[in-house]
């Protein structure tokens, strides 16, 4: 398994649902990050689609197969590196979901449903689109890997659980409205996601990598800001707030080693006791069952 | 209150660039500015500039007889300063025959169709510029509906209708509009000596503070009173706010179908861009 990996955050802006030229963008990315040898390229949510998609989510899935028009390409170009793109998919029984492929070797190793769908405020993605029930790590070439959505890493369990099956690269992605202007140099979406993203590393000593999009969409802005954080939880790399940018780190992962021989949080974490509580808990309580 | 401030930096950022982003996706490299020589029309102006180049950006003066020397002395100094191309085209002798016409006119309706003619205006100097409407509303007048529908709030986009009228005077600071633009009493100018606060009743640095706390933060009107506002006043601004409400949605359309254009056809304006 290779030890370190030079990985690549993409914050793109998007078209609104037009695939065509968001894949375009994205062969254009992946042609960048192969000339400075990456390993690994993320792209941020929906990427090849738009956000606010509303009632445009029938007419933009694709299928992450290679007989597919916007797949073919992609997964071509995984045979040298591997990406992770942010697509809508759609199952046998026609349910669309907000959709994360990683790709590697050219193939669909993974694929993710978003599992937490905002709709309150400003958000109505339940209203579009079906609840992913799947929270899984899975191997690749640089080792165990997670991958999530936005709303899935704002609530605590879909990182945990990834952590617990051993997940030692994560790999977040998002489109991020900007919001809450205030007298910081950053929204307070930005600094939200900043805070819980070096939580994470820290509480799960693991590198945590996140991009998010840029651009607008009507009114509403993006706001980029990609990041790295290492298993000590400190800031490896981050890219510019509100412009495109491919920002191009390299991740050693032998500095897990190092921060677990330290602290042994992993080791230690009392998983049985967790679930015997958890079960009491949801026995008791009603806390909802989704 | 420390919490309307702002990063301008980060506010001159985004709002520059939404500018250019939805003025760019759709075809267009130009925006048209109606420039009332106060802050906000100002502000949107100079943004405009910095979005998209001086020479892409129209400022339309349109004076009444009435209008103070000092709109346009400042109308002009912010043309001067960010070097926009500009045009004057007094509203006076298209509103006057009207006027002459119904006597009985009181300032509201005067004052309506004045903003109405200026847009009327704007729109046409629009196509003839082929750039796009840039707003002047700010979120206090928004909320307030202290506007004209169909007149002064008439516009392609609006950069600056998230910022109360503090943070679009502390914005207009540190995008460079000259002082004596942003310390003047705010006015509509449509009639001698009117000033909004005047009109309004209150004052703006009272009521931005109010409407954060109603709109932004969810305070109930209790909280609001407890937060040591006046109950009168409280009553006052949320009853203009829902009062008001019409003029920031587009007229309901009667349901018939099984798809209506405003309640199940749901599409961004940036739809396929």
């Amino acid at each position: 398994m290779t030890m370190k990996l030079s990985l690549a955050l993409a914050q793109i802006n998007t078209s609104l649902g037009n695939v065509e030229a968001n894949l375009v963008k994205h062969l254009d990315y992946i042609k960048d990050a192969q000339g400075s040898g990456v390993d690994l390229l993320v792209f941020p949510e929906l990427s090849l689609t738009g956000y606010m998609l509303q009632d445009l989510v029938p007419s933009v899935v694709r299928r992450p197969s290679k007989d597919d028009q916007t797949f073919g390409p992609l997964l071509q170009a995984s045979k040298d590196m591997d990406i992770v793109v942010g697509f809508v998919d759609e199952d046998s029984r026609h349910r669309f979901f907000i959709a994360t492929a990683y790709l590697s070797r050219g193939e669909m190793i993974h694929v993710h449903h978003k599992v937490y769908l905002p709709t309150y405020g400003m958000f109505d993605e339940g209203r579009f689109f079906a609840w992913g029930d799947t929270v899984q790590a899975f191997d690749t070439r640089f080792g165990r890997v997670g991958v999530l959505t936005c709303e899935d890493f704002w609530h605590a369990s879909p990182p945990y659980l990834l952590w617990l099956d051993g997940a030692d690269l994560m790999l977040f992605h998002s489109a991020s409205p900007g919001r809450g202007l205030g007298e910081a140099p950053q929204l307070e979406s930005a600094r939200w996601v900043e805070h819980i993203n070096q939580a994470y590393a820290s509480l799960f000593t693991t590198f945590v990598a996140h991009t998010n999009r840029v651009g607008f969409e009507d009114g509403i802005s993006f706001w980029g800001g990609a990041t790295l954080y290492d298993p000590d939880g400190e800031l490896v790399v981050k890219g510019p707030y509100h412009e495109e940018a491919l920002t191009i780190t390299e991740v050693d992962l032998k500095k897990i080693h190092h921060t677990r021989s330290k602290i042994p949080l992993l080791r230690d974490e009392r998983t049985g006791m967790m679930q015997k509580e958890l079960q009491r808990i949801l026995e008791k309580r009603d806390l909802g069952n989704r | 209150m420390s919490d309307l401030k702002i990063n301008t930096d980060l506010a001159r950022k985004i709002l520059t660039g939404f500018i250019h982003s939805e003025i760019t996706r759709v075809g267009f490299s130009k925006g048209v500015v109606g420039l009332s020589g106060g802050v906000d029309s100002a502000l949107s102006c100079t943004l405009a500039a910095e979005a998209l180049g001086p020479d892409n950006v129209l400022a339309v003066c349109m004076p009444y007889k009435t209008s103070s020397k000092d709109s346009l002395d400042h109308a002009e100094l912010l043309i001067e300063k960010t070097g926009v191309q500009s045009v004057t085209i007094p509203i006076t002798d298209l509103v006057e025959p009207l006027f002459e016409k119904l006597p009985e006119m009181d300032n509201l309706r005067r004052g309506n169709v004045m903003a109405r003619t200026r847009m009327a205006v704007l729109y046409d100097q629009s196509a003839a510029f082929n750039g796009l409407v840039i707003g002047t509303g700010n979120k206090t007048e928004i909320l307030l509906g202290y506007t004209t529908l169909y007149g002064d709030s008439a516009c392609a986009l609006n950069p600056i209708g998230d910022l109360y009228k503090a943070q679009v005077r502390q914005l207009a600071q540190a995008v460079g509009v000259p002082e004596e633009i942003i310390n003047k009493p705010p006015s509509a100018d449509l009639w001698e000596g009117q000033t909004d606060e005047d009109e309004l009743g209150f004052t703006y640095q009272q009521v931005d503070r109010l409407l954060y706390l109603m709109v932004d933060q969810r305070f109930t009107p209790e909280e609001c009173v407890q937060a040591g506002f006046e109950d009168d006043f409280v009553r006052k601004v949320l009853e203009r706010v829902q009062r008001n409400h019409y003029k920031r949605v587009l007229p309901p359309i009667a349901k018939l179908s099984n798809r209506t254009v405003g309640y199940d056809f749901l599409y961004l304006r940036d739809w396929g861009t």
